[in-house]
């Protein structure tokens, strides 16, 4: 079995570099096909587990011996920093993990305030009896979304816990970022004029694992939309230095976010529901389910508020992005109805849509 | 979407508005029979379409909204039992009952799942054979096929371990009542085109010829609304009273005969209580005496239910269109959709729910943004 300081499977031999096509998982992990309650024990079993799935996954070149903190250096003087923890079902879903949604989801949490991430911390609480096939390809995933996103994994915790008593893995992530001295990136830096930009399609994350969980299938899957967007981010900076606000509208949805910018900066925002761009097949599998896709979560999308002479500019810039070529502008930030997000519907009316009072439910007919 | 986009039309749903604005000459007040209708005029703004004349009363076509607190309540005791698998659709779960909802008895332990068809709540009971599964069966003639085949399955499999608890509720005897009321204000019906896909509209030409009022077979999207509006303001504006079908893609005179007569094998019609509204004579479903062994209620004796309406909520009012949500005196303070105090607060089809969005919207107009 290799051992911490050597290349892990899979690493170039020359570069000692990780190619994630050729990553290998370190399997087997002793005798164990399962997470038992001595991984978590901080015996030989769980520096195993590091020794052989983490560490080669997240720090495959590392020599250093693993302290008790990981030491960083990091520039400049503002850093930003955010924490979030990861307990979706299923942890495997079209598009994605529990493993790359939490880095994926961390990464999106520093971007959002315009910084650069550097660093993701990684917790994981484990289930007694969990296949370790399936938290292999888990840490992979993540080990994989860490590698593109340029962000590195640099310390971790694992803990098991009884059977029954989690659902496979929780993950939580904290994520460190550098941020430019003068960027000032805020909900509350809406006013009115403003644009409302929406960088693609909305619903994908949300359908996918509703799809996924309840066994429900629609003309062609549905995959999550999961995805880094810090370089959407940079390259929408880099066209428009100005940006007033942006948010990753996550669970809630575009009008969760939009509903919280609206009470944060006291001014009210006006969309118009036509132009929100929305897969045929999300639509779809929204219909079928009494479902709003203007409620459900997101994973890899973006939203941007920009000054009006900045709007165009900005839609360029996410346009010429992979991860923005369905940008849109969906509305304007206005000076009525403060705290209120108001859509300007298919017949040319409006409606009020307020913040989801707890997660959407089905309608039953 | 195909027979989704075309009824969306904004174009053709603003011609149509302007022939209804140019058909009124006096009030009218028309009930939209069904919560899905109510959603689809609130989410799409037709009431802002419509002229001020037309006044649009919403129904207690709610499933949500009419099932009796006394069944909620035995929902709730049922699903706390240890070893039940409580089966439900989504929107059922945050219905108040005396003291609390499915989601608290979920966080408090029982198993309480949400479904998507009755025939999952079935697979369900096959898979655990040691569990008593139950399925929470409400709704009107719309949801009444499947939850019936449900029982049927079951029956078919020998699955003793499958039960339901049955409050379905009619469309017809409510419109009966509704005219019966002293305090009614209603002048035509927009009638439920998804109950009238299964039970067909051979049920109301009787209801027409008795109170000499207009009953309009309509659709859920926007145009479909539309239609349906404008042909009940025709005949009131024409003095007629008719069953017209303006729902003709989906709805037949005679319905599905097939689930009828699978709906007349496991249901039987009874005597039904309905939230707010009181008892209405032959409004409902039980499981008839053939599936008796399948009735929740009958398996699970739940006893000591003593129910606790709140004193302030009007439900029953708003759901008869007596008053407007808004003359309820906890409307919008003690009663939001956040903390409901009646089921209509709960569900985004029921009218006080609505209501509370929609008076935002009415203060927005007094904005005056244009549109």
């Amino acid at each position: 079995m290799s051992v911490a300081t050597t290349p892990a499977a899979g690493a170039h031999p020359e570069t000692g570099h990780i190619t994630m096509d050729t990553w290998v998982c370190p399997l087997p992990l002793r005798d164990y096909p399962a997470i038992v309650m001595g991984h978590g024990g901080g015996g030989q079993l769980s520096a195993e587990l590091v020794q052989h799935l983490f560490r080669p996954a997240f720090a495959p070149n590392a020599t250093d011996a693993l302290g008790d903190a990981a030491v960083l250096s990091l520039p400049g003087t503002r850093i930003a920093c955010t924490t979030d923890t990861f307990v979706v079902q299923p942890l495997e879903f079209p598009g994605g993990t529990i493993g790359s949604l939490a880095v994926h989801g961390t990464v999106n949490d520093l971007a959002m305030v315009g910084a650069r991430p550097i660093a993701i911390t990684a917790g994981f609480v484990l289930e007694e009896g969990l296949p370790m096939a399936q938290l292999a390809r888990i840490v992979r995933d993540m080990a994989r979304a860490a590698h593109d996103a340029g962000v590195r994994i640099v310390c971790g915790d694992t803990k098991v816990v009884e059977r029954g008593h989690g659902d496979g893995v929780y993950i939580n992530t904290t994520g460190i970022g550098a941020l430019a001295e003068n960027l000032h990136i805020g909900p509350e830096r809406a006013r009115p004029g403003d644009v409302v930009l929406l960088s693609g399609h909305i619903g994908d994350h949300g359908m996918a694992i509703m799809s996924r969980r309840e066994g429900l299938e629609f003309g062609s899957p549905i995959a999550s939309d999961s995805a880094a967007l810090h370089t959407l981010v940079a390259d929408l900076l880099a066209a428009v230095p100005d940006v007033h606000v942006l948010r990753d509208p996550t669970r809630g949805g575009v009008a969760a976010s939009l509903n919280e910018i609206a009470g944060d900066a006291g001014v009210g925002i006006a969309i118009d529901e036509q132009v929100v761009p929305v897969r045929a097949t999300v639509r779809a599998a929204c219909e079928v389910l009494g479902l709003d896709p203007l409620f459900v979560a997101n994973e890899g999308k973006l939203l941007a508020i920009v000054p009006p002479e900045c709007a165009e500019r900005a839609l360029e810039a996410m346009r010429a992005h992979a991860l923005g070529t369905q940008a849109a502008i969906i509305g304007h930030v206005v000076a009525d109805h403060p705290g209120m997000l108001v859509a300007r519907t298919g017949l040319g009316a409006r409606r009020v849509i307020t913040m989801p009072i707890g997660e959407q439910l089905p309608r039953i007919c | 979407m195909k027979y989704l986009t075309e009824f969306r039309d904004g174009e053709v749903a603003q011609r149509m508005a302007a022939e209804i604005r140019q058909l009124t000459t006096r009030p009218w007040a028309i009930m939209e029979v069904c919560g899905g209708q109510t959603h689809s005029i609130l989410r799409n703004g037709i009431d802002q379409l419509l002229p001020s004349e037309i006044e649009l009363i919403h129904g207690p076509g709610c499933p949500v909204c009419v099932t009796p607190l006394e069944v909620i309540d035995q929902a709730l005791a049922i699903a706390a039992q240890a070893g039940v698998i409580f089966c439900s659709f989504g929107d059922m779960l945050r219905v108040p009952g005396s003291e609390k909802d499915l989601f608290r008895v979920k966080s408090e332990g029982g198993d309480v799942r949400v479904v998507y068809s009755p025939l999952d709540a079935v697979a369900l009971a096959r898979q655990h054979p040691d569990r008593e599964v139950v399925f929470f069966g409400i709704g009107f003639e719309t949801t009444a096929p499947a939850n019936a085949m449900a029982v049927h399955v079951a029956r078919r499999e020998g699955l003793r371990n499958f039960s339901m608890l049955v409050s379905h509720v009619l469309v017809p005897p409510a419109i009966d009542a509704i005219m019966r009321s002293p305090a009614n204000r209603v002048q035509a019906f927009l009638a439920a085109g998804h109950v009238c896909s299964v039970m067909g509209f051979w049920q109301y030409p009787p209801l027409v010829k008795q109170h000499q009022v207009p009953i309009v077979i309509t659709g859920f999207e926007p145009l479909d609304v539309l239609d349906g509006i404008l042909r009940t303001v025709r005949q009131l504006e024409r003095g007629e009273a008719a069953v017209e079908n303006a729902y003709a893609r989906v709805v037949t005179f005679d319905g599905n005969r097939t689930a009828q007569a699978l709906l007349e094998d496991v249901f039987a019609v009874g005597d039904r209580a309905w939230r707010g509204i009181g008892l209405i004579p032959q409004s409902g479903w039980h499981l008839s005496a053939a599936y008796r062994d399948y009735d929740a209620a009958h398996r699970f004796s739940v006893t000591g239910i003593r129910t606790q309406e709140s004193p302030l909520c009007r439900s029953g009012d708003v759901l008869q269109g007596t008053i407007k949500p808004t003359a309820c005196s906890a409307f919008g303070a003690q009663c939001t959709p956040r903390t409901p105090l009646g089921a209509t607060m709960v569900s985004t089809e029921g009218a006080c729910a609505a209501y509370f969005n929609y008076g935002r919207t009415v203060q927005l107009e007094r904005l005056t943004i244009t549109r």
